[in-house]
């Protein structure tokens, strides 16, 4: 059974009387390990299909099975409980919370998870260290570098062991050596295991995964093999 | 749904402690609003109390008659007062003359004492005890003897160093002997009951060569007699005068509640009053609270990102007003107590803080960031997730 199952799925928005189709009719198959990455311009509706794999939207019309579970038709709650324990995000412009310390923004999907707070502070630091911070586990988002601010948002997205790591332009908001470090965790992810999907404009970082998809005007297709094959 | 309350507690502080000075005047109304609240029903309770208290110390089961003299005779002689003893539910009857007198001991002299001519059952109908020496007896009544028991003023004017009792001294220019001291009453809104100079009222009625009563305290056997004390004597009276504007009869008790009441009334309104400037508090938490919805609409979303639910979103928003409200309604306590108790001091009015109106208010307050806090709570909480990440 494939980790992710996407079978004819279509999303689309009411503009007034208007119907605006932003992803149509999509299959896409993805197996536990890989690395994939999804390429596609501003407009193409790459944002879309990112909240309907992250379980933030729900699709119109399809199926959509993760790890076994069809998601499409779920309540918040329970969308809710999918994205604490199974989805760890990487957004473009990290969304830390500024007033905590990277540590409390790591344990941040604990809490979600009624973690006890000993256990919760453990595998905090275990993360942070794993993502190279673990000196730095009391400042704050501010007092960080964006390379080590998105460092922390890995952290916070691997703590919860969960089985997909899903990256919207990880890389974009930062400078080229910070950008290749954090694609080079990314790969260090990859490599002990995890599923990983980054969504990304820049046909370089698409290199770097195993499958690459393109889309491009609510259709997907697969367009080529990168380098983690 | 996993929820850590002492994790959303400290959160909740963290959040409240970020921005201090707004959230020092949030807390500001409910301040102010809970100690206005204790201050002023502290200080309506303390009058009730107060007036109450001076009119349960004249006796509780008191029926007063005064004859006003407008049917076919004007007064009541002595023996007739005797034959209200025997009416049902009356337990004494202490008939009285009162007049103001000038007291004399040697050179010095008092000149506003109140001079009340009475039976020995007066100190049980109103309460007076003697200090030293005795009170009338029976025997000075019916021997018209030339005594008296005086207040304490009358003592500490005339006797700043020494007993007065078996002392002569004279009334109006009559001599006397002072056979006792009455215990301190202190001074009230109803005027001192300290000056006052106590004669047997027989010996009274020779002195004013008039043998006329108008007015008799009674006191009924128990509180529930009163009303039948008071049916009794009317038929008594309404015999004796024709008339049932002859006379008038005050019923202590029927006083006691009027009065009790229109004190309730007042604290009640206080109460109301200050109790909306709670509200006007709430309104401004739910402002403030509003505020700090739409400025941490990203937090909200990246929180919902992480795996939050509806309810955690609602309980921290919810918990950061209560904590706000709570911690307002904890200092107002603090602020309400020690304005009643300045005010007493200061002013001398009486107030009574009674630990209900300290729950009542701690409760008021918390309920008010349950209530003002739960349409921004939920506001939060129904964010979309999307459109919050998104929120610049």
């Amino acid at each position: 059974m494939p980790l992710i199952g996407i079978e004819g799925l279509s999303k689309s928005y009411m503009m007034g009387k208007i119907e605006l189709r932003v992803l149509n009719n999509i299959n896409l198959t993805i197996q536990e390990g890989e690395f994939v990455s999804i390429v596609g311009p501003s407009g193409s509706g790459k944002s879309t299909l990112m909240n309907i794999l992250g379980c933030l939207d729900t699709p119109t019309k399809g199926r959509y099975y993760l790890d076994g579970t069809d998601v499409a038709s779920l309540s918040g709650g329970r969308l809710a409980e999918i994205r604490n324990k199974k989805i760890g995000f990487v957004f473009q412009s990290f969304n830390l919370l500024p007033r905590l310390t990277a540590m409390e923004n790591v344990e941040l999907p604990l809490i979600y998870r009624g973690m006890q707070s000993k256990e919760q502070r453990e595998r905090a630091v275990g993360a942070l260290e794993m993502v190279g911070l673990g000196d730095r586990t009391n400042h704050r988002p501010s007092e960080l570098s964006g390379g080590q601010q998105q460092r922390v948002a890995i952290a916070r997205a691997v703590v919860g062991n969960p089985p997909i790591i899903l990256a919207d332009e990880p890389t974009g908001n930062l400078d080229s050596v910070s950008g290749r470090e954090i694609m080079g965790l990314l790969q260090n992810l990859h490599r002990s295991g995890a599923t990983i999907i980054v969504i990304t404009h820049d046909s370089d970082i698409a290199q770097r995964a195993g499958r690459i998809f393109s889309i491009k005007d609510g259709v997907i297709t697969e367009t080529g093999r990168g380098e983690a094959v | 749904m996993n929820l850590n309350l002492v994790q959303t507690l400290r959160m909740a502080i963290a959040s409240i402690l970020s921005n201090k000075m707004r959230s020092f005047l949030t807390m500001l109304g409910v301040i102010i609003g809970v100690s206005a609240v204790i201050t002023l029903v502290s200080l309506g309770e303390g009058s009730t109390r107060s007036v109450t208290e001076h009119i349960q110390s004249m006796g509780s089961n008191l029926l007063t008659v005064n004859i006003t003299g407008r049917g076919t005779s004007t007064s009541l002689t002595y023996n007739e007062t005797r034959e209200l003893r025997d009416l049902p539910g009356v337990l004494y009857v202490a008939p009285s003359l009162a007049s103001q007198a000038t007291v004399k001991y040697g050179s010095i002299s008092s000149d506003n004492a109140s001079l009340e001519s009475t039976t020995p059952e007066y100190q049980y109908v109103q309460n007076y005890r003697v200090s030293s020496g005795r009170f009338l007896l029976e025997n000075d009544i019916t021997q018209r003897q030339r005594t008296a028991v005086i207040g304490k003023e009358i003592v500490d004017e005339l006797f700043p160093f020494h007993n007065p009792v078996g002392e002569r001294i004279k009334i109006n220019g009559q001599t006397f002997t002072v056979i006792g001291v009455l215990e301190e009453k202190g001074t009230s809104a109803m005027g001192s009951g300290d000056n006052k100079v106590i004669i047997p009222i027989t010996t009274g009625q020779r002195l004013a060569g008039n043998t006329g009563i108008r007015t008799v305290y009674i006191q009924a056997a128990s509180p529930e007699q009163v009303d039948t004390a008071e049916l009794y004597l009317n038929n008594y009276l309404i015999k004796k005068f024709k008339s049932e504007d002859g006379y008038r009869i005050f019923n202590q008790s029927e006083m006691l509640s009027t009065i009790s009441e229109v004190t309730g009334i007042l604290t009640a309104t206080l109460a109301g009053i200050a109790g909306i400037s709670l509200l006007v508090g709430g309104i401004g938490i739910m402002n403030i609270m509003l505020v700090s919805v739409t400025e941490r609409t990203r937090e909200i979303g990246i929180r919902k990102a992480l795996g939050a639910k509806h309810a955690n979103i609602l309980v921290q928003f919810l918990i950061e007003a209560v904590v706000i409200s709570g911690l307002g309604g904890i200092i107002g306590i603090i602020f309400g107590i020690s304005g009643s108790m300045v005010i007493s001091n200061l002013a001398g009015f009486n107030t009574v803080i009674s630990v209900n109106v300290i729950l009542l208010a701690s409760m008021f307050s918390i309920l008010v960031g349950v209530i003002f806090g739960i349409y921004p709570a939920n506001k939060a909480a129904l964010l979309n997730p999307i459109d919050a990440l998104r929120y610049e």
